[in-house]
Formats: structure tokens, sequence, C-alpha cells
């Protein structure tokens, strides 16, 4: 056997770590061992690649590794909880990028003039370019440099298609022909339209989003592994963007909606909404009032939405649910699987402020028990709390699955404002006759039950 | 043209794989699952170190050197966010 054959087997290794730490990690018990097998096959996979006889110069790659290495682990040692979002999203556009200046590089090598290898390139730029500007929108939406609103302009949906339109043709031009001026269009147009394409969605959306282009990320480097012929980047590729579909098909199943919905609906732009106005009014409570009502509940349940994480409320939260369970009640946390703006983001804060494993409850289990709850606090979460889902055709979150809080026996809902959620819908919830609003900050509104339970 | 096949042959397999290996997923893993795998997808760092480890084609190879930078960037600050996330889930639980 050559060498080669040896490092194809070396990738073999790599790619079954791959497979098992994929696997792992959707359970519970085995997801950090999960992350660490993957871990060692990454390593495995990178380190066998020096062998690789045109591979001379290592210098360089130690250099480029010992760079990447240092920054990407400070990152990641640094971020709060609360900046996990954008920290991923970011994290996911470099890969797509990293993807595209590989096939740009092995264009500029020159020994690329085969219509396979061109449409291998041509794919690899496409979808990292998508990825790293899409992402790197997503980044700049979801650390709150951008508006998270949608942003919309006349014509977008013509321009998009226009400019996936050009994408396709100069594609076949490059494939056909292969000039040098086509790719370097391609790989423009390939970044203009990540950037076009994430904007028009808002944050609600955000979850949707965030795996579907940690899918692509991966589909990326399988394209980059049929440019060099390479299996590990393949499997490995293929293996993150398939199992992120599936991710992705989870977080629409959640809203009731379908991906081109998501991607082409614009969805909560300001003057989009319609569904019935609601009738009645929002009443008031004060702190000290639901301090008396929390202290005779025999059975809580907490609500978290994104207000959550804006205020940075988790501690606090994890701080009153504890004195509730020493005053005798039952507490639960309810997390709706879009709750926030990744898949599992409440999990994370809680899970940061130490709430225990389990008090956390999926939708489900808990929508059943919701008639025996005495007290369902809201937490800066809004339309997933809606009961418009529910009963309300009209509405354009009809049919979207809910937790049920306007069952329980009462309500909390603590909210910074009068205005509607990300939807731009006003929440019928906060207009029921079991309701009460808590206004103010978060933070502050728990701070101050934290208190009077304590006082 | 074989090897083109064969490839196509491991990445079709490659893709039935990976739909069946996610199928239920407990909402408190979506996030390291998601950050796990974005690690993963890292992986084009082997394209990369390939085309900067060669000696030909100087602008060629600088693109390749950026591209670990980059990728490299995502592996492990991939991994090392997912793992920091598990740590947390992990210190309770049972």
């Amino acid at each position: 056997m050559d060498l080669k054959s040896y490092i194809d087997l070396a990738y073999i290794v790599s790619s079954i770590l791959f497979i098992f730490g994929i696997k792992m990690l959707g359970n519970a018990a085995t997801a950090r061992k999960g992350n660490l097998l993957s871990a060692v096959g990454m390593f495995v996979a990178m380190v066998v690649t020096v062998f690789y006889k045109e591979v001379v110069d290592y210098q360089m790659i130690l250099a480029g590794v010992a760079i990447g290495a240092v920054i990407g682990w400070i990152w990641a040692m640094r971020v709060q909880m609360t900046g996990m979002p954008e920290l991923v999203a970011l994290f996911n556009g470099f890969g797509g990028l990293a993807s595209v200046l590989v096939g740009w590089a092995e264009f500029e090598f020159g020994k690329s003039t085969d219509p396979v290898t061109q449409t291998a390139i041509y794919l690899a730029i496409l979808i990292g370019g998508v990825t790293f500007t899409g992402s790197f929108v997503a980044y700049l939406k979801l650390a709150g440099k951008m508006s998270g609103r949608p942003t919309l302009f006349p014509a977008q949906k013509a321009v998009n298609a226009i400019l996936f339109l050009a994408l396709l043709v100069l594609g076949v031009v490059y494939v056909m022909q292969g000039p040098a001026w086509a790719l370097y269009a391609i790989i423009v147009l390939s970044l203009a339209l990540g950037v076009l394409g994430v904007l028009p969605i808002g944050g609600g959306d955000m979850p949707v989003i965030i795996a579907f282009l940690n899918s692509f990320s991966g589909l990326a480097g399988a394209a980059a592994g049929f440019v060099i012929l390479n299996k590990v980047l393949i499997v490995a590729g293929c293996l993150v963007g398939t199992s992120g579909i599936i991710l992705t098909i989870i977080m629409c199943k959640a809203m009731n909606r379908t991906f081109g919905n998501v991607l082409f609906g614009g969805f909560g732009a300001a003057g989009g909404a319609i569904g019935k106005a609601v009738e009645g009014e929002m009443k008031g409570i004060s702190v000290e009032d639901a301090f008396y009502a929390l202290e005779a509940a025999q059975n809580v349940v907490f609500v978290p939405g994104y207000g959550m994480a804006v205020a940075q409320a988790q501690h606090a939260v994890k701080e009153l649910g504890a004195l509730l369970e020493k005053n005798g009640a039952e507490v639960r946390f309810a997390i709706h699987p879009v709750a926030g703006r990744m898949p599992g983001h409440m999990n994370v804060l809680l899970a940061e402020a130490d709430v225990p494993y389990e008090q956390l409850c999926e939708m489900d289990a808990v929508n059943p028990t919701m008639g025996q709850v005495d007290v369902a606090i809201v937490i800066g979460a809004n339309d997933v709390v809606n009961p418009a889902a529910g009963d309300d055709p009209s509405s354009p979150i009809y049919g979207m699955p809910i937790i049920n809080v306007h069952e329980a026996r009462t309500v909390f809902a603590l909210k910074r404002g009068k205005g509607s959620g990300f939807s731009g819908l006003e929440n019928a919830l906060f207009f029921r006759e079991n309701c009460r609003m808590i206004y103010g900050d978060a933070k502050e509104t728990i701070t101050g039950l934290v208190a009077q339970f304590k006082g | 043209m074989d090897t083109l096949i064969l490839l196509l042959f491991v990445f079709v397999l490659a893709a039935f794989l990976g739909f069946e290996l996610i199928q239920k997923v407990p909402s408190q893993l979506h996030t390291p699952l998601m950050s796990g795998s974005n690690a993963i997808s890292g992986i084009t760092v082997v394209g990369a170190i390939i085309a900067c480890g060669v000696a030909e084609g100087e602008f060629g190879k600088w693109l390749g050197f950026f591209s670990i930078i980059l990728a490299t960037i995502n592996v492990v600050g991939g991994y090392v966010v997912t793992d920091r996330m598990l740590g947390m889930f992990k210190k309770k639980g049972r």
C-alpha cells in the first residue's frame, strides 16, 4: 500500500468518529462525549492530510492553524451564553468563506479544466459564498448591530430572482468554457445573494435560518470535497448538510410554516400583519399583588422568550424558581422550540443559570397539564403564547403550536411596554380575563418578586 | 469519471445516513447539536491545508492560507463552545 491509501484509511476512521459524534450529540447522556469524539476525528483528518506528498510547506500550514486555533479558542471561551446565537452564526460564516477560498484556490492553480471539477468549484463558491454573507447578516441582526426587523425594499423578490438567474447563467458559462471573469462574477454575486437573501428575514425566524445556514455550510464543504476529490470532506460535509436539514424542518414545524414561507414571506414586516382586532383591555398588576398570588400558588410554570435573553433575567428567574420551590410549589419551565433566536436558545440560558435540568419541559409535556397550573409567568415571550394561533383562522400565526398558558388559572405577562411582538400582532392572551400584565424590565420585576419573598 | 461516480456514491450514502442519524432530538440539545455539527463543517480545513501546502501558485497558496485560518476558527471555536455548553447541562441532570 502506498502512502495515499494509508491517508484514506485514516479518513475512514475520521468519518466513523464524525458519524458517532453526531449520533451521540442527539442524546443528552452522551452529547459531550460525542462532541469530543468528533473533535478527535477532526484532529486525525487534519494531521494525516499533511502527509500528502503534494503538501510540502509545513510552516505556513502550522502558522494558519495556530492563528485560527487561538482566535477560535479565545472567542469560544469568552462568549457569554447570551451571545451564543451570534457567535454560532459567525463561526458558521467562516466555514462558508473557507469553502469559497478552497474553490477559488483550486481555480488559481489552473489544473481544473474539466467540466466536473469546474461544476464542483462553482457549487463550492456559490453555496459557501451565500453561507458566508448570509451568516454574517444574521450575525449583525442577532448582535443588535442592525435592526432585527425584516429589511424590505421595492422589487426585492425580482432583484433576488434576477441575481439567482444570473448565477445560473454564469455557472453554465464557467463550467462550459472556464473564463476567469465568470468565476470572479460568481464570487461577487454569491456574496450578494447571501446578503439579500437574509435581509428580509426577521428576528423571530432566526432559529430556522440559523439551522438552515448551518446545513448549507456543510454542503459547501461537501462541494469543496468534490473539487479536490477528497472523501472525508464529502462525508463530513454531507452529514452536516443533511442532519442540519432535519433541524431546519423541526424548526419550521414548530412554527407551522414551510421553509419557503420563512425565506420569502418577509414575515413580521411593519404593516404586514392582519388578524382579528382584539377586544377588551389589558389589566396591569403590581409586583406586590403578584407576589401574594405566587405565595399561594402550588403549581407555577415559567414561559421564557427572547425578552428574557434581552433583559439577561435568567439568573433572577432561577432564584425566583428556587424560592417558589422552597415555598412548596411545583416549578417548571415550559420551553417552546422556537423561543429565542436560535434552536434551543432558552435551554442554553437557563442551563447557564443552573436551573435544574428536570424543571425544563418541552411544550408537548406541559400543555396537557396547563389546567392544573395556578400561575403561568410569561417572561418576554409573545407569539409563542398567543391563543390566536389556536382560535383565530384569520391570524397569520394560525395553526402554529403554542404553549397554552391561557388555560392556566392566572397568567402574569412580563413585558417592557404595550407594543406588539415580533410578528407585529396584538397578543390576544394579554386581553384575557385571567391575564395580568407586569410592565417594566423583566429582570427588575423578577428581582422585585425575589425581594418580596425574602423580605 | 470512475472517481466521480465513486464520490457521488459516497455522497448519496452519506446523505441518507445524515437524514437517519438525527430523528428525535430533545429541544435542550438543539443548540449543542447545531454548534457541534457546525464545527464538523469546518472539515473544509483539510482542503485548505492541501491548497496551502503545495509549493506552486503564489496567489492560490495565500487563499489556502486564509482558508486554513477561517476554517480552524470554525473548528476549534465550534468544538470548544459546544463543550462549554454541554458542560453546563451536565453539572446537574443526574
